[in-house]
């Protein structure tokens, strides 16, 4: 039986006069992996910035894992906690060490003693593989390093969902693959995730099902063999003309 | 890279005494021209003060009339010491305030020396137990007589009133930044309001108004201490200014910054302190020093209302009869000394500056 995390119901958001969230309906599922793609100004970014209330939507529900998102700074605070989010701009603090962009919201946020956020921090980078450099600062990695970084720092607050926001496309060619390695095995390990992304090999090996976005709307929603072989829309088979 | 190329050094006229010079000094006709002209200022300018100041100075003595020397008359200085520093602080109270510089300078070396550990706490005994020591010391209380405020002066009322106004407008001002950037407009009109009032007011002003009109509003009776009205003068005058500089460092700062702060659910005032702040203070040090260097020299201006501070009671004392004349040896003294303070906070900047880069 599967347990309903996210819920979307009717929602949309307008920027000024700008309509770009257009009667969102969305249900995932624990555990789904669930990729967005479509062209620039399509509205997928605003979707899943929804979700953790980085944007506020103007009409509809969004339901997380049974708590509704309003006004109310507790329900957000309780939603911002089980949603981990990964940024295009990797967005670590640079101020930090990689391991104190790591335990501070878990020792700040979750109460946890310090000795114990740390270690459960190591732990984290030891699974993205950048343990050695934990001690550095964010300015002395790499893209690929500092995005492995950024997911790790969303992991140790234990999320129960993980947002990527078009993760890869800042990265240099190289080092792409090395964060993809990192998003397939949390998927391998069972994380619900919602990835906005270009990267159609991904999508291939660990969607569950593919959403594309066209101004504002869903055009359409299949599981990747389908999307990829049978698209209905004129507007999806245009898209994937051009990125396939 | 092939073998004969690695051979290569950079030309030789680059290297060397020779090669800088050349590069530096001498590299065409008019920046020739300009360092003859520049090293023929110094040779005119350098000699006669050094003479004035050091070599032709009188330095013994205990009257004017042993100033016999053609130099400056340094015992000027000398015999008015106390006044210069202390002011009217009756002598045999002035260990209490020789106390307080003692526990503030072995704090300072403290925090100063790279490595040492507890420095957390030095600097929370600096902040909160120290002010406490200085009152009670100053001013008297605990058994200790008390000291009018009015025989307060010289170095010591100066850097009262600077570190006052310094310590305590900086908090001040952060809050005014963050409330004017704040998304209530009841806290952003109301922060707005009272920055611009205080910048668009001088200093003379505020300080005029402290010492005369603010009386007139108070009730009979109830009297403040003149030098806390003008400390609360300095202090708000100077938070409008910071309030502003800390601004555009919280302007500065990339949107990012704050969205992965709210998405790994760190709240308001958490965000603000452990991710904005640090790395928007960090980025205009340079300009919070500078605003602390104002008003370091412009505590100079209390003399209007009647406090004697550093540079007034060398003003004062440079008319007294017996001393009638050496104003200049004066206000070179004081330019010194102003200059040490100043220089040591632009260094402890700098110092500041580079310890906190972690690259960007």
């Amino acid at each position: 039986m599967s347990e309903l995390m996210i819920e979307m119901k009717n929602v949309h958001k307008w920027f000024g006069e700008l309509h770009v969230l257009n009667d969102i309906n969305l249900e995932i599922n624990k555990g789904e992996k669930i990729v967005i793609c479509g062209p620039s100004g399509s509205g997928k970014s605003t979707l899943i910035r929804c979700i953790n209330r980085l944007e506020e939507h103007q009409r509809g529900n969004i339901i997380v894992e049974g708590t509704e998102l309003t006004n109310d700074s507790r329900s957000i605070e309780r939603i911002r906690g089980e949603v981990g989010m990964v940024f295009q701009q990797f967005n670590l603090f640079p101020h930090l060490s990689i391991l104190d962009n790591c335990s501070l919201a878990p020792i700040w946020v979750r109460k946890l003693p310090k000795a114990e956020a740390k270690q459960k921090a190591m732990e984290y980078l030891k699974r993205v593989q950048i343990d050695d450099q934990a001690h550095k600062y964010p300015a002395q990695l790499s893209g690929g390093q500092q995005q492995r970084a950024a997911i790790a720092r969303a992991l140790c607050m234990e999320p129960r969902i993980m947002l990527f926001d078009e993760p890869t496309s800042a990265l240099d060619p190289e080092m792409i693959k090395e964060v993809l390695d990192v998003m397939v095995g949390l998927a391998q390990g069972g994380m619900t995730m919602i990835v906005v992304t270009h990267e159609m090999g991904f999508a291939k090996e660990v969607a569950d099902s593919i959403i594309f976005m066209d101004e504002g709307q869903i055009v359409e929603a299949k599981n990747p063999k389908d999307f990829f072989d049978n698209p209905e829309s004129e507007r999806t088979k245009t898209f994937l003309s051009q990125i396939l | 890279m092939s073998a004969a190329n690695k051979e290569i050094g950079p030309p030789v006229i680059e290297l060397g005494v020779m090669g800088w010079l050349r590069k530096n000094l001498f590299s065409n006709w008019y920046n020739s021209l300009l360092t003859i002209f520049g090293l023929y200022l110094l040779y005119i300018l350098i000699p006669p003060l050094v003479n004035w100041i050091f070599l032709d100075a009188n330095f013994v003595g205990s009257t004017r009339d042993d100033c016999t020397n053609e130099g400056a008359c340094w015992i000027f200085i000398q015999q008015n010491i106390k006044l210069i520093f202390y002011g009217l602080y009756p002598t045999e109270e002035l260990w209490r305030i020789n106390f307080v510089y003692l526990i503030l300078f072995i704090s300072g070396v403290y925090l100063l020396i790279p490595n040492l550990k507890h420095k957390g706490w030095v600097g929370a005994f600096l902040l909160i137990i120290f002010p406490i020591i200085c009152v009670v010391m100053l001013s008297g209380g605990l058994g200790l007589e008390a000291v009018e405020t009015r025989l307060w002066g010289g170095l010591f009322l100066t850097l009262v009133i600077a570190g006052v106004g310094i310590v305590l407008s900086l908090p001040i001002g952060v809050m005014l930044a963050l409330g004017r950037r704040s998304k209530l407009p009841v806290v952003s009109i109301l922060c707005t309001i009272f920055i611009e009032i205080w910048r668009g007011v001088p200093l003379i002003t505020v300080l005029f108004m402290a010492s005369n009109m603010f009386p007139l509003f108070m009730p009979e009776g109830v009297n403040f201490d003149k030098l806390i009205r003008a400390l609360i003068g300095v202090m708000f005058f100077s938070a409008a200014y910071l309030a502003e500089v800390v601004r555009g460092g919280l302007q500065a700062m990339p949107k990012g910054q704050y969205e992965a702060s709210q998405a790994v659910g760190l709240t308001y005032w958490r965000m603000m302190a452990l991710v904005i702040l640090p790395q928007s203070l960090k980025m205009v040090i340079p300009a919070i020093i500078g605003s602390f260097i104002a008003i370091f020299k412009d505590t100079t201006l209390v003399l209007v209302i009647g406090l004697f501070d550093f540079l007034g009671i060398i003003q004062f004392v440079g008319t007294n009869p017996d001393w009638l004349g050496f104003s200049h040896e004066g206000y070179v003294f004081a330019a010194a000394v102003f200059w040490v303070f100043c220089y040591g906070m632009s260094w402890y900047s700098q110092r500041l500056e580079k310890k906190l880069d972690t690259g960007r």
